[in-house]
């Protein structure tokens, strides 16, 4: 796959100028929604739009040159589109606080600062994604503890009947949001390691190759987890989100189809006995067959979400036209509810391409990447990103039951945006090792071969 | 505030971001047939030079360029692939050009592939690695006639 690509006279360009080009449609993105909510809500430009301009202006310059410096070669799509997601992400948030006397917008600004200089942090610090196959277990064992983290009494905090947040003094984290960056790293490192173990043992069954029944623990346990996440955090999303990275991860990393009917039915044992079990799992489940049956009750967030895409149509309200505030959650789960109703149909699909692109561009990275371990960690972090958009926007339009995901740089909530402008480093730092062109050998000709080592024969 | 602005202002916005969102799908087209040879490499004199009869993968043929892989040492010795079929997969997988029965040797290997009229190895980030010489390999390796590649317990080498 990668041999049209990453290989011997072929060689990407830097592209730097195009992403320059792209950043600033990008903050005309961002910034333009910011003065559309000013003018539909109040009737006038916001007062602070220099100032909320020229600050998103210096954050997006500033990872700019960071990509510059430090990795010319990646690739050129990724950040504009992140920063035009992260900037109507806020302007919609800015939106809601409008309607409803809050201020998220300003925190989520703040966490949008701190992701930005994580992610700055990230490529000046890791210069080779391959230095991170050396901490496979530990950032397993450390994304365990993290996961764990939710469950201890005094830190860890239940909120909406999830138990994912963690309260270290003033700051609440959910731990899980940093814990699937460091699955990514240590799922990639062991499985680049086993794969052929796992890839080749086995025997075939009706079509499929069947792996070994030794082969199975990694998976068995990584299902045991996710059932542990499910049953004592109440956390459906992410129990779906690591399954699902780590089947695809598996199947990527062996070309093996048979662990996708393995993991298939284990997902579907899995969510049979968690239906069977669980009160919420059901409710869950009934909502989002009819959402309507308890409108004033549980199926009030899906119903109103639906009208308010139905309100919306083709192309919207506009911002401060609709009434996107009658959503519950409006600024986290439900945020594409709330894009739905004002920028319409029209809006919805933009926004759905952006995150297109952003997993077509993780792949891209995969495909082009020269080394096994890079090849897998893009693939993952592109699968996590895919997987949450699908379920988040999947459950918001009531295509499958609603799972509590964040929308990855569009909703409100710190800890998923700054883990998420993490992975878009570390895909930039994966893609600028891919592209880069491989040092030229093609000079070294016979004669020259010989001279270098006569050469260390004479240095001796 | 006018109806007739706020129509404008939301068709501006729905504007601006579908202008970005196929700015980037454009740049993305680019950045797929952009790609340029580096300068001054083989391949690109040899588009220059006209009179190569066709762009082919395989480098000219000439007298002494070496026309073929063999495995010289290890279960499968004796097997063999023309370097026309360019580039050559090795391993022990069923779409390898040369196929090992070597426990050491992982499913996709190694490659062997052609830059102007210069022959490489390349590792496919297997598991026991290929080495030239005694040098395990991390990038793409000039080979040239009698060097001797090592895949597992298995020894191959260009030969005329």
């Amino acid at each position: 796959m990668s041999q049209q690509h990453g290989f011997l006279g072929f060689v990407h360009r830097q592209r730097r100028g195009a992403e320059l080009f792209l950043l600033i449609l990008a903050l005309l993105v961002g910034i333009g929604a910011y003065v559309a909510v000013g003018l539909g809500v109040e009737g006038t430009v916001p007062a602070n739009i220099i100032g909320y301009g020229g600050w998103l202006a210096v954050l997006v310059v500033g990872c700019h040159v960071t990509v510059r410096i430090v990795a010319p070669y990646a690739d050129p799509v990724l950040l504009p589109v992140v920063a035009a997601l992260n900037g109507l992400g806020l302007a919609v948030i800015h939106r809601l606080d409008l309607a409803g006397d809050s201020t998220f917008a300003q925190q989520q600004l703040v966490w949008m600062t701190i992701g930005v200089l994580l992610f700055v942090a990230t490529l000046v610090f890791l210069r080779d994604h391959r230095v991170l196959q050396r901490f496979t277990y530990t950032s397993g064992l450390t994304a365990i503890v993290l996961l764990v983290m939710p469950m201890m009494p005094f830190i860890g905090v239940e909120k909406n009947g999830a138990r994912i947040w963690v309260n270290l003094g003033p700051i609440g984290l959910q731990p899980g949001e940093i814990a699937k960056v460091l699955l990514v790293i240590a799922f990639a490192g062991y499985l680049v390691l086993h794969r052929d173990a796992l890839a080749l043992a086995g025997r075939r069954l009706l079509f499929v190759d069947l792996p070994r029944g030794r082969d199975l623990g990694p998976i068995l346990a990584m299902w045991l987890v996710s059932l542990g996440i499910l049953v004592f955090q109440r956390d459906l999303g992410s129990s779906l989100l690591f399954f699902g990275l780590f089947l695809v991860m598996l199947y990527v990393a062996t070309e093996r189809p048979g662990w996708l009917v393995v993991g298939g039915t284990l997902f579907l044992a899995g969510a049979f006995l968690g239906y069977q079990a669980f009160s919420h799992v059901q409710t869950r489940v009934n909502i989002w067959i009819d959402p309507f049956d308890d409108f004033f009750g549980q199926g009030n967030q899906i119903a109103e979400s639906l009208f308010g895409m139905a309100w919306g149509g083709l192309l919207g309200r506009g911002f401060g036209q609709g009434s996107p505030d009658r959503i519950p959650f409006a600024e986290t789960d439900f945020i594409m509810g709330a894009i739905g109703e004002e920028l319409g149909l029209t809006g919805v699909m933009a926004v759905v391409l952006l995150y297109g692109i952003i997993v077509e561009r993780g792949l891209r990275v995969a495909l082009v990447c020269r080394d096994g371990f890079g090849k897998l960690v893009a693939t993952g972090l592109a699968v996590v990103l895919a997987i949450q958009v699908f379920v988040v926007i999947g459950g918001v339009t009531k295509l499958i039951p609603l799972t509590g995901l964040t929308t990855p740089f569009l909703s409100y909530g710190g800890s998923s945006l700054v883990a998420n402008w993490v992975i878009i480093a570390l895909l930039l730092r994966i893609s600028d090792q891919a592209r880069r062109p491989v040092p030229d050998l093609s000079s070294a000709s016979d004669a020259d071969a010989d001279s270098e080592s006569t050469q260390v024969v004479n240095l001796r | 505030m006018s109806e007739l602005t706020l129509f404008l202002i939301r068709f501006a916005y729905l504007a601006i971001l579908w202008i970005f969102v196929l700015s980037a799908l454009s740049v993305i087209r680019t950045d797929m047939f952009g790609a340029r040879m580096p300068a001054g490499s083989a391949p690109r004199a040899e588009r220059r030079a006209p009179k190569a009869p066709r762009a082919s993968k395989a480098p000219p043929k000439r007298r002494g360029s070496p026309t073929h892989v063999a495995v010289v040492e290890g279960a499968n010795t004796g097997e063999r692939a023309d370097l026309d079929d360019a580039p050559i997969l090795i391993g022990r997988g069923p779409d390898a050009a040369i196929r090992l029965d070597d426990d050491y040797v992982s499913t996709r290997h190694a490659r062997i592939a052609a830059s102007g009229d210069q022959w490489f190895v390349e590792d496919l980030g297997s598991t026991n690695g290929t080495y030239v010489g005694s040098a395990r390999i991390t990038q793409p390796t000039t080979l040239s006639l009698g060097t001797q590649v090592r895949i597992g317990k298995t020894i191959l080498e260009l030969r005329k």
